[in-house]
């Protein structure tokens, strides 16, 4: 379902087949949908049964990096002796994605179902739920269900009556987007600053509390019972392009675009299609200028390249961006793209945790820079400046919010360097000048 | 803040009740009876007491509306933290208050999504008719302050905004007059 419109019929609703039901919410709607069906048939399997069910799925992660799942769960040794988290990432603070939003809103016990599973096939026996701070909503509704499921016996100390204790608690972040980093998520679930950690060691082998933890994203574990229910096959075979890419996928819209709103769609999905008959195209009068396909922290690309993508994790890759979080940005011709890159990098300026140089001074300059020449003060040296200094940004620091902002400030000097130009020129910005007259 | 490094002590946190910034009224512990009794269940969550500070916090703001030097002194008594170590991590979140805001904080969002569909006219909208006139300041008559907000996770239903904790959705300068008669 396009959510908050009725689904296109060329949409694959799985996961968002409910959005919009409030029936589906409660744990019995949720058990008459066929809910929990999953996590019985799991806890009768051996962890390792699971892992390699989801291994030949091609369940790869929703939250950004498109990790395989099966291979992120084989990294933990069940029963070493230690004590093993899962973390979900529910920090969703990426700009233009608000999908696992809609999957907490209207599915909660889904999120549950996966997140039970993804515990007991890594040897977790509790499981903390991150939700950022500012989803108020998300937070009532998921602590409403998680307290049904309590009640109903299916977490718990003998959870769904299989002897296994299976715990979810639900953790409120506090405002701050580097808490979806996950190293960070750990830390701020720890009681500390979300400053990201320096890896080796990785969270499978010290993780939140020092143990072997494993982190997902909130859409990766709700596709999760589906892969169980339907088996690993018919998850593989979903996939129109590339077989590395497999499964439904959802793509939340926003920007200059005549409806806005969640997506689900095979991976592999031609991008023209998604954009023009899914989501309807532009405003009246107006048209496509760019768009940014994954959230803010991916390349730019031109309406020619995004036209040609085959939407999955190598579509985006091959027509320079990524798929990222499936955060689609749409600019259309009335916006000035050195506005929006110069916003782009204030929201970094503004999010960076600042413990590395380069990406503390980094993405404050080019904010400054980038604002100079929207003011219409730049110079042709500039161009220089900033590149530099985004390559002094790409690869270098703790994480890699350092290189996000730098993405689209390089792919935007690449490919709309003429509306800089315009701006250094003719010394102000030509969009503003256009409204005003 | 005091200057001790270890744990603060029963008589720590009595020495800033003494001096605390809301004049002259002594500080009360937010953490007694009920209130108690939510913080010891949050412990029950986690392996290590700092791990229930965010939630702590929490309920901090949710009965005081902000989070005073003396609450960051009572939560570090609560949890084994020292108050420098809580302040630490209380500047670090944007959503605790460190200062009294308006009855209704209205957060809008303006980054690149939103702006791309009028956010930043949402905001001057929103700065005349509350009487807040600047992003931060309280209107004259205490009942709002207005700040910008990076995504708040919503940027298919532009502009969203938060009132305290309640979003609007699809926030239009035309809006602005008839959102706002809603908060007396
Ligand atoms: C700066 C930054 C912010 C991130 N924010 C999120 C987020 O909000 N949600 C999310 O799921 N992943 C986010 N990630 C990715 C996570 O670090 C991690 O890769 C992901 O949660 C793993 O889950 P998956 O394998 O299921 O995709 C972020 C990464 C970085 C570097
Ligand atoms: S890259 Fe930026 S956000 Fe990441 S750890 Fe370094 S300073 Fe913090
Ligand atoms: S950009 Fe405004 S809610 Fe995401």
């Amino acid at each position: 379902m396009g959510y908050p419109h009725k689904s296109h019929p060329k949409e694959t609703p799985i996961l968002s087949k409910y959005f919009g039901e409030p029936q589906a919410r409660t744990l019995d709607g949720w058990k008459e949908r066929g809910g929990y069906r999953a996590l019985q048939q799991s806890l009768g399997m051996t962890p390792a049964d699971i892992v390699n069910v989801l291994k030949e799925s091609g369940l790869r992660g929703r939250g950004g990096a498109g990790f395989p799942t099966g291979m992120k769960w084989s990294f933990m040794k069940p029963g070493d002796g230690k004590a093993h988290y899962l973390c979900v990432n529910a920090d969703e603070s990426e700009p233009g994605t608000f999908k696992d939003r809609e999957i907490m809103r209207w599915t909660p016990h889904a999120l549950i179902e996966g997140t039970a599973i993804g515990a007991y096939a890594i040897g977790a026996e509790v499981a903390y739920i991150y939700i950022r701070g500012e989803f108020t909503e998300p937070l009532r509704v998921m602590e409403a269900a998680v307290k049904e499921a309590y009640a109903a016996g299916i977490l718990g100390k003998n959870a769904m009556g299989s002897g296994h204790r299976i715990d979810i608690h639900v953790h409120r972040g506090a405002g701050a987007y580097i808490c979806g980093e996950e190293t960070a998520l750990m830390n701020s679930l720890e009681g500390r600053r979300g400053n990201p950690r320096i890896k080796p060691p990785f969270p499978a082998v010290a993780g939140l509390f020092g143990q072997p933890t494993t982190i997902n994203n909130v859409e990766t574990l709700a596709a999760v019972p589906h892969v169980l229910n339907n088996g690993a096959a018919w998850y593989k075979a979903m996939s129109l392009s590339n077989p590395k890419s497999t499964g439904s996928k959802l793509f939340s819209v926003c920007g200059n675009v005549t409806r806005p709103g969640n997506y689900e769609v095979t991976l592999g999905f031609p991008f023209k299609d998604f954009l023009y008959d899914l989501c309807g195209g532009p405003l009246p009068g107006r048209k496509f200028k760019a768009v940014i396909p994954g959230g803010s922290s991916v390349p730019i690309q031109t309406m020619e390249e995004a036209e040609s993508t085959l939407m999955d994790y190598e579509g985006f890759v091959a027509k320079g961006s990524m798929l990222g979080s499936g955060g689609v940005i749409i600019f259309d011709d009335s916006q000035c793209m050195v506005r929006h890159i110069a916003r782009l990098a204030r929201f970094y300026a503004h999010e960076s945790c600042a413990q590395c140089t380069q990406c503390r001074e980094g993405t404050a300059w080019t904010t400054k820079i980038l604002e100079r020449i929207e003011a219409g003060g730049g110079t042709m040296q500039d161009f220089d400046t900033l590149l530099e200094i985004a390559d002094n940004m790409t690869g270098k620091t703790i994480c890699v919010l350092s290189d996000s902002c730098a993405a689209p400030v390089v792919s935007g000097i690449q490919k709309f360097k003429h509306e800089f130009e315009a701006h250094i020129t003719g010394k102000r910005c030509p969009f503003r000048a256009t409204a005003a007259a | 803040m005091s200057a001790q490094k270890e744990g603060a002590t029963q008589a720590d946190a009595m020495s800033h009740s003494s001096r605390g910034s809301v004049g002259e009224i002594p500080y009360q512990p937010v953490f007694v009876g009920a209130l108690k009794e939510e913080l010891e269940a949050l412990l029950g969550r986690y392996p290590t007491k700092m791990a229930a500070l965010l939630p702590a916090l929490w309920i901090i703001q949710r009965e005081r509306g902000w989070v005073s030097e003396e609450a960051m002194v009572e939560v570090g008594q609560q949890l084994e933290l020292t108050p420098a170590y809580v302040k630490g991590v209380v500047t670090f979140y944007t959503m605790y208050h460190q200062h009294p805001v308006g009855k209704y904080f209205i957060q809008v969002c303006t980054t690149s999504p939103c702006l791309a569909c009028g956010a930043d006219k949402v905001v001057e909208a929103m700065l005349a008719q509350t009487g807040c006139g600047d992003l931060g300041a309280t209107s004259p008559d205490g009942r709002f302050t207005v700040i910008e907000v990076e995504c708040l996770g919503a940027c298919g239903f532009a502009t969203p905004i938060m009132v305290n904790d309640d979003f609007i959705e699809s926030v239009t300068p035309e809006k602005v007059p008839q959102i706002l008669t809603q908060f007396k």
